[in-house]
Order: C-alpha cells, then sequence, then structure tokens
C-alpha cells in the first residue's frame, strides 16, 4: 500500500511500497487451511500450489517484463526431468532435486536467452512456441532418457528430513510444495521491489524509453528470463518429487497454454495474479472434468474472451478497479 | 521412371497446397492488420464439418459442397469480425493471442457437442479415388487435384493482388496502413473483404483436407501450429511467401516422416527457429 | 550563408559528417555536416517532413545511416548502440510523450538515475536503499517543478507536466548533450512558460540542440539556426541572418507561429 502525499519523503514514499498488506498475510494464513478443511483435497492442492509457482515464473517475464511465451513449460518439464532423473541415478533428497531443477532449468533459460532478447512481438511469440515444441519433440523421441510417452520409471524420492514420505494422502506432499511456494515467491517479491523490478516495469512500459535512459534492455530480459526458467524448474521438480513420476506432459504446449491462461485469468504484472488464476482454474477443472472435456473447453474459451473483453487485468484487476471506484464513493 | 524421391516430392506438394490455401489468409490479414487470429483454423474445421453434414445429411456432391464451404467460412468470419475482433486491432498482442484461442476452444467445444470426438469419414466420388502410374510413380488422383487447385489459387490470388484495384488496396495497406488511410483507402472495409476471403479460403481448405488430414473436433489446433510455422516462416503478408513456405514444409514433413520417421517434426520446428532467428519478419516479409 | 567558423578553442561537442539516410528511394538524410560546439544553443527548423526527427533519431542510433558518421566529442559512436550513447552523454527527448504511463516521476526518474549510475541490476535489495539515487531523482523533479505530482501515475499527469517529466528523464542521464524535440509541442499557452524556463535554466556547459516550429521560441534561445529542408541542410547561420535571407522565407512560408 502507497502512502501518499508529499510530507512523506521520497525514500520513506518507496519504501512503503513494498510493506506488506493485511490481505496478503490473510491469503497466506488462508493456504493452510486445507490442511483441516479439505483434508481429503491435499493432492490437488499440492497440484494448485505448483501451478501457482509455475505462474508466478510466468509473471516475472509476462507481467513484469512483457514477454509474452508460448513455451515456458520448457523449463517446468526440465525441471521435472532432472530432479527425476537425479532421485533415479544419484540420490532422492528433495531439497537437492529442487536444487539439481533449478539449476538445469537456469541453464536452459540463459541459453536460451540469448535469443529471446533479441526479438519482440509475434516473431518472439513464434520463437518461444518453437523452442517448446523442439524439446517436447526431443523429449518424446529420447525415450531411452526420458521414458517416452510412458513417462519416467524409477523415480525414488526419500521421505523428507528423512521423517516426512511423499504418500497418497498428500499431508506431506502439500506442506512440502506449499513451504516451496512461500520461499520462492519472498523472492520474487523483493525482486519486483528491487531496482530490477523497476527496470523490468519501464520495460513493459515502454520499450522505447528504456535505450534513451541508458537501460541496457537485453542484458536485464535474459537476467529474468533466466531467473523465471530457474523458478519454473523448481515448479517442475517439486511435481516430479510430489508425484512420483514424471510425464511428457510437462513440457508440452498445452501445459504452456495452461500455465498463460491460469496467469491472465488472475492478472498479470500483480504477483498474486498467478496464484488466485491457478487456484481458480485448477479448482474449477478438478469439479468440471468429471462432465465432459468438451465442456470445460467450451467455458476456458467464454473465460478467455470474457476476461480479454471485460476484466483486461485479470480478476485481481478487476477487484482493485471494483476497490478504487468503491473508495472514491 | 522416376526414382521414388520424386514421389516424395509430389506428396510433399500436394500436402504443402493444402497448408497453403489454410495459410495464406493469415498471412495476409496478419500482415494487413497484424492481427494475430488464432481462431483461423476453427474456419477451416467449420468449412470442413460443412462439407460433411452436406455430403452426408443432404447428399450433395463433393464438387458442389466446396463453394459452400468456403462461403460458411466466410460468412461466419464476417460475423465474428464484426462483432468481436474489430474491437481488439489497437490490442495488444497477448490479447488478440487469448481472445482468438478463447473463439477457437469455444469452436472445438461446439463442433464436439454436435459430431462427436470422433473422425467424419465423407464418400469420395469414384474417379476421385485411385491412382494411376505416371513413370513409374503411383500418383493418387486427389493429390494431383490438390496440387492443381492450389496453384490455381495462387494464381487468381497474385492476379487479384496485382490487377485488380482491390488488390491495389490491400498492398497499399499492407506496406503502410496510415498512408493507405491518407490516401482515402477504406482499410476497415479492405481488412474485413480480406479477412473474409482468407477465412473462405481456410474453409474450402478445411473441406479439402478431410480425404488428407480427417476432420475431428481438434482440427481446429492440430494444424494451427504448422499454419503458423508457415506464416511466420513465409513472412507475413506475403502470398507468395505462403506458398513457398508451405510447399517447403510440406515437403519437409513428407520427407521427414519417409526417411527419418524419428525425427518426427523436430526439423519443421527447428527450420521455423532457424528462418525466424535469421529473418524475422520471414522469408518474403516486409517489416 | 555565413560559414561557421570556430576557434581552435571551441571544442566539438557533437559533430556530424555525410550522414546519409535512405528508404528505398526516398532520401530522408542527405550529406548531413553540422558541428555544435560545447555549451552551444542551436536550433534545427525547417519545414514539416524535412527530416529533423530522423536527424535526432539517426545521431542517437535508433536508426542506422546508410553513410557517414557521427562523432560525439572525440569519440566515433557511429556504431555504437543507443544506450551506450546514452552513457557516453548523449541524450534526447521525444516529440510524442514516451514515458512510462504506469510508473510516477519519482518510479521514472529514479529508475533512470539507477541505469546511470549502474545499479539498475540489482534485484536482492529495496529500492528504497539507495538513498542518493533516490534523492538525486527527486531533486530534479523538484528543480522541473514536478515535486508535487512525484508520486502520481504519469498518465494522470496533465499533459504540460508530462512534456516536463520527458526534459527530468532525459536529465537524468547526465547528458554532455541535449536534444531537444520540440519540447513545447501541443503545450498550452499557460504551461509552455515552465518549459522555456527550464530549458533556458540549464547549465551552460550542456550542449543543447533543439527542434522547434515556434520562431519566438527559436529567436529567444538560438545562438545559431540550421534549417533543414527536404533531408539537407538549407542553410545555417545566426538568427539575424536567417531571418534575413530570402531563401529560408521561401522555403518555410514566413515566420508563421504554430500553435
Amino acid at each position: 500500500m502507497a502512502v501518499t502525499g508529499t510530507q512523506v519523503s521520497p525514500q520513506t514514499y518507496l519504501r512503503s511500497l513494498s510493506r506488506w498488506h493485511p490481505i496478503e498475510i490473510i491469503f497466506w494464513l488462508s493456504t493452510l487451511l486445507p490442511f483441516w478443511l479439505f483434508p481429503t483435497y491435499l493432492s490437488l492442492a499440492s497440484q494448485i500450489s505448483v501451478a501457482a509457482l509455475f505462474a508466478l515464473s510466468l509473471d516475472l517475464i509476462l507481467g513484469y517484463a512483457g514477454i509474452v511465451s508460448l513455451g515456458h513449460a520448457a523449463f517446468f518439464g526440465i525441471g521435472a526431468y532432472s530432479a527425476g532423473l537425479f532421485s533415479k541415478f544419484v540420490w532422492g533428497e528433495p531439497f537437492s532435486g529442487l536444487i539439481v531443477g533449478a539449476a538445469a532449468a537456469a541453464l536452459l533459460g540463459f541459453a536460451s536467452s540469448f535469443i529471446i532478447a533479441r526479438f519482440r512481438h509475434l516473431t518472439l511469440i513464434m520463437i518461444t512456441l518453437g523452442l517448446g515444441l523442439l524439446l517436447a519433440e526431443a523429449a518424446n523421441s529420447a525415450s531411452w532418457l526420458t521414458g517416452g510417452s510412458d513417462g519416467l520409471q524409477g523415480v525414488a524420492i526419500w521421505p523428507l528430513f528423512g521423517i516426512f514420505k511423499f504418500d497418497i494422502y498428500g499431508t506431506t506432499s502439500y506442506a512440502y510444495s506449499l513451504a516451496v511456494l512461500f520461499v520462492i515467491f519472498l523472492m520474487a517479491r523483493r525482486l519486483i521491489h528491487s531496482s530490477f523490478g523497476l527496470a523490468l516495469r519501464g520495460i513493459r512500459e515502454n520499450f522505447v524509453r528504456m535505450p534513451a535512459i541508458g537501460a541496457p534492455s537485453r542484458e536485464h530480459i535474459r537476467k529474468i528470463y533466466t531467473i523465471a526458467a530457474a523458478m519454473a524448474g523448481i515448479a517442475g521438480a517439486v511435481i516430479a518429487q510430489t508425484t512420483q513420476t514424471v510425464s511428457l506432459e510437462t513440457l508440452d504446449f498445452q501445459r504452456s497454454a495452461d500455465v498463460l491462461v491460469m496467469l491472465v485469468l488472475g492478472g498479470a504484472g500483480r504477483l498474486y495474479g498467478g496464484l488466485v488464476g491457478a487456484a481458480i482454474f485448477l479448482i474449477a477443472r478438478d469439479q468440471l472434468s468429471g462432465i465432459a472435456p468438451q465442456f470445460w473447453y467450451f467455458w476456458i474459451g467464454i473465460l478467455l474472451v470474457a476476461v480479454v473483453m471485460f476484466l483486461p487485468n485479470g480478476i485481481l484487476g478487476g477487484l482493485s478497479a471494483l476497490l478504487a471506484r468503491w473508495r472514491t464513493r | 521412371m522416376l526414382p521414388p524421391v520424386i514421389g516424395v516430392l509430389f506428396d510433399g506438394i500436394a500436402y504443402g497446397m493444402l497448408l497453403f490455401l489454410l495459410s495464406v489468409g493469415l498471412s495476409v490479414t496478419l500482415g494487413l492488420m497484424n492481427f494475430v487470429n488464432l481462431a483461423h483454423c476453427a474456419f477451416a474445421m467449420l468449412g470442413g464439418y460443412v462439407t460433411v453434414v452436406l455430403m452426408n445429411s443432404l447428399h450433395w456432391p463433393f464438387f458442389a459442397t466446396l463453394p459452400a464451404a468456403f462461403a460458411a467460412a466466410a460468412l461466419a468470419s464476417v460475423v465474428v469480425e464484426r462483432i468481436l475482433f474489430r474491437r481488439l486491432y489497437r490490442a495488444s498482442d497477448l490479447d488478440q493471442v487469448l481472445l482468438t484461442i478463447g473463439i477457437a476452444f469455444i469452436s472445438v467445444a461446439v463442433a464436439a457437442w454436435f459430431f462427436g470426438t470422433t473422425q467424419q469419414p465423407i464418400d469420395m466420388p469414384a474417379y476421385m479415388r485411385g491412382s494411376f502410374n505416371f513413370l513409374g510413380l503411383n500418383i493418387a488422383v486427389y493429390r494431383l487435384f490438390l496440387v492443381g487447385v492450389g496453384i490455381a489459387v495462387l494464381l487468381a490470388l497474385i492476379a487479384a493482388v496485382d490487377k485488380t484495384r482491390f488488390g491495389a488496396q490491400v498492398r497499399a495497406a499492407v506496406d503502410n496502413q496510415r498512408m493507405a488511410r491518407g490516401l482515402g483507402i477504406d482499410v476497415d472495409r479492405t481488412f474485413a473483404i480480406t479477412f473474409a476471403l482468407g477465412s473462405g479460403l481456410a474453409g474450402l481448405g478445411g473441406a479439402l483436407a478431410i480425404e488428407i488430414f480427417g476432420l475431428d473436433p481438434n482440427f481446429a489446433f492440430t494444424y494451427l501450429v504448422y499454419v503458423l510455422i508457415i506464416v511466420s516462416v513465409g513472412g507475413l503478408g506475403s502470398i507468395f511467401g505462403s506458398f513457398a513456405a508451405a510447399c517447403l514444409i510440406g515437403i519437409s514433413d513428407i520427407a521427414v516422416k519417409y526417411y527419418v520417421p524419428e525425427l518426427g517434426a523436430f526439423l519443421i520446428y527447428l527450420v521455423m527457429v532457424v528462418v525466424l532467428m535469421w529473418r524475422p519478419a520471414g522469408l518474403f516479409g516486409r517489416r | 550563408m555565413t560559414p561557421d567558423v570556430f576557434t581552435s578553442k571551441d571544442a566539438i561537442a557533437l559533430a556530424t559528417h555525410g550522414l546519409t539516410k535512405s528508404f528505398g528511394q526516398l532520401v530522408v538524410a542527405r550529406d548531413i555536416e553540422l558541428s555544435l560546439p560545447v555549451g552551444a544553443r542551436y536550433a534545427l527548423i525547417g519545414p514539416n517532413g524535412a527530416g529533423k526527427t530522423t536527424l535526432i533519431n539517426l545521431m542517437t542510433g535508433m536508426l542506422a545511416p546508410n553513410a557517414g558518421r557521427i562523432f560525439l566529442g572525440d569519440e566515433d559512436i557511429t556504431t555504437l548502440e543507443p544506450q551506450n550513447r546514452v552513457r557516453r552523454g548523449l541524450a534526447r527527448t521525444f516529440q510524442i510523450n514516451t514515458l512510462f504511463a504506469g510508473l510516477n516521476p519519482l518510479e521514472a526518474v529514479t529508475l533512470a538515475v539507477c541505469e546511470r549510475r549502474g545499479i539498475a541490476a540489482k534485484f536482492w535489495q529495496n529500492i528504497a536503499v539507495h538513498k542518493e539515487a533516490i534523492e538525486e531523482a527527486y531533486s530534479i523533479l523538484v528543480k522541473l517543478k514536478l515535486g508535487d505530482c512525484a508520486y502520481q501515475p504519469t498518465r494522470e499527469l496533465p499533459y504540460g507536466r508530462q512534456r516536463l517529466l520527458e526534459i527530468a528523464l532525459a536529465l537524468a542521464t547526465r547528458p554532455k548533450v541535449l536534444l531537444l524535440d520540440e519540447p513545447a509541442a501541443g503545450v498550452p499557452q499557460e504551461e509552455s512558460g515552465d518549459i522555456f524556463e527550464v530549458v533556458a535554466g540549464l547549465s551552460d556547459d550542456l550542449t543543447l540542440l533543439f527542434i522547434e516550429h515556434d520562431m519566438h521560441v527559436v529567436f529567444r534561445f538560438a545562438t545559431h539556426i540550421i534549417v533543414l529542408v527536404g533531408g539537407a541542410i538549407f542553410t545555417q547561420g545566426t538568427p539575424a541572418e536567417i531571418a534575413a535571407d530570402p531563401g529560408v522565407r521561401e522555403v518555410y512560408l514566413g515566420t508563421r507561429k504554430h500553435d
């Protein structure tokens, strides 16, 4: 929440922009509710945490730096496969698996960032799509490594801290994925309120103006792309570890499209948009998928059209606009 | 005796012709208005289903359904353009992508609702099926027909763009929209007509594709990727670019399927990424 | 036309030699030779479409020339990317507001200052930690009379204030040479005074080249005028010489004030 008025010194003002809002505290406290209120839904809750983290990583490049990516699942999948393979061949300890997933995804992100940073608009969208598809094809072909369409076999994750097993009840899974989400979220929040976060917003707000103030936009883009890739890789690693399986779905186009929808639904550029969007998307899909799958597609289609036409800043954007209007009554 | 590689080439070109019909409309409308329409293949799907309904329920002959497929897709596109797309010409890339993907999702769901999720078979007239022998190669009659249609459409489009006043208006608007408006060209009307024509061609492509690709509700997405690749590689706003890219992609895909099937679509995606990095506006693109 | 004669004491802040740019058959810059001595107050005038903004785009690197060289001081900057030219002291403002609509003036200018200080890439520390950068940004805003709206989103600012912010952003880069593209364009009469006060108050070390249509402004601020027509320098000289030049009057259709 910002403090306005010129009595406040500029430094104090900028510091106030990063203060924790009470709603944020309520939000995070409510993520603990499923343990008591929905104990049978903990695996779904765990999935939502993973998707939320994935959507958060996309928010950093899309909501803050303005890079539209149709291939972000590449990093999710790389993280998942790396963590899975690491547990199969080396060590099943979960936290080290996270590091491996992050590192692999960061490496791929860094390499592709050199390409990504050079292009804009449709060309960029197509290149992200193409790179994502390339990786998916490669993973499919390399079935000796990935298990192909059967999925990766032999993922063996050790119990957390040696005690808590990742079982079907999902308690450990949800606690683990929620904790990872929270920690990474804190880091992302810090980044957004740093001078680098300001630079990213500058890139999104006016790409042309950035070089005119001496900003090396391409370097900034490469940096955030790598960071976002690492975060997506961590999300992928978590899903591999909590479900003890990795399939080709983790890097296919459908997943890239789904995370984009989740983020836009919640509202990009607001840090919490991806989290809210992921929750709504997955809960709705869980409830509606019992009925025919086409039903789901229909409603997602309607939703997308509605969001673009009526809620351009997603649900959170709509809520904050509503709040602003209520305040000025 | 022609070597089998010529047969592969011919099959690839026939495949490319189909892709050309599906892509050229998107290429021109993208070049004209920079409007990213990912629902383009949904119009193709509509054309396909129109043909299916006309042939299977109303027993129309195949060739009679083709103009109907064209017209239905064109008409549908006019309606959608007027109600929705028109408001988003100045919107961001992302908004256009999301809106048109939403339309595509809706069309997939609607198609599944009415026609189910299985493939729709149609009965080709007997003289269209089968193949004949040409210098030792097995040439499928239908593929030859496709090549003919493709070339005819290409020539008709190039003639229309080069020789008619409307074509000149399209070229002017693709080249420099602001200047075209300044000269008094009604760019919005030009775009609406071009959009209808492009969608109509997609509908025609969808109808013709039933025999080669089959038709199910996922058609709207299955070929969208290839269409996007052709449009990006060929260059936005370039008719000849679409033609060249479609042939390139068609031949590559068939050749890979024939000679190195393990590669899958890898080569196509690689070609796209490499071409876009080398020429971001596509091989024949302007911007 | 009186050729400019520089004594050897005058250092040249910005110079172009044979700068040429064409788009196919359309030549937008024709063999441009100009020299701005340090501390100069030069005006660039010419009819619409003469290529004035194009020349600025060429000098700042937003457009690549087909031929010619650009020198900032002693350094050949012809092949440098735009942000690197800014880092060496060449800044510009835009004719059409090119601002960060969603940021407020404090954020925008702080960003510019952080980029200049090379601390914009730090992602672990809160921005409030960079005290000196923030204070520098705020002082620029105050100097340009933007202090009281510093926390308001840019898109909510009145047009005249936005034009001032344009200049503030450029000043935040601590330029040695500043290219102003119609700084008061579209600003209502009541507010344009502020802008010219700012321009007048700029340091004497700062070299200024400004594009302007309003001849009153030109005669008030400029010590030297360059007339650009059809992409080429038609003539240049002191204001008195230009005012007396019949050729200029003919080509420029008199000294009509732009409103």
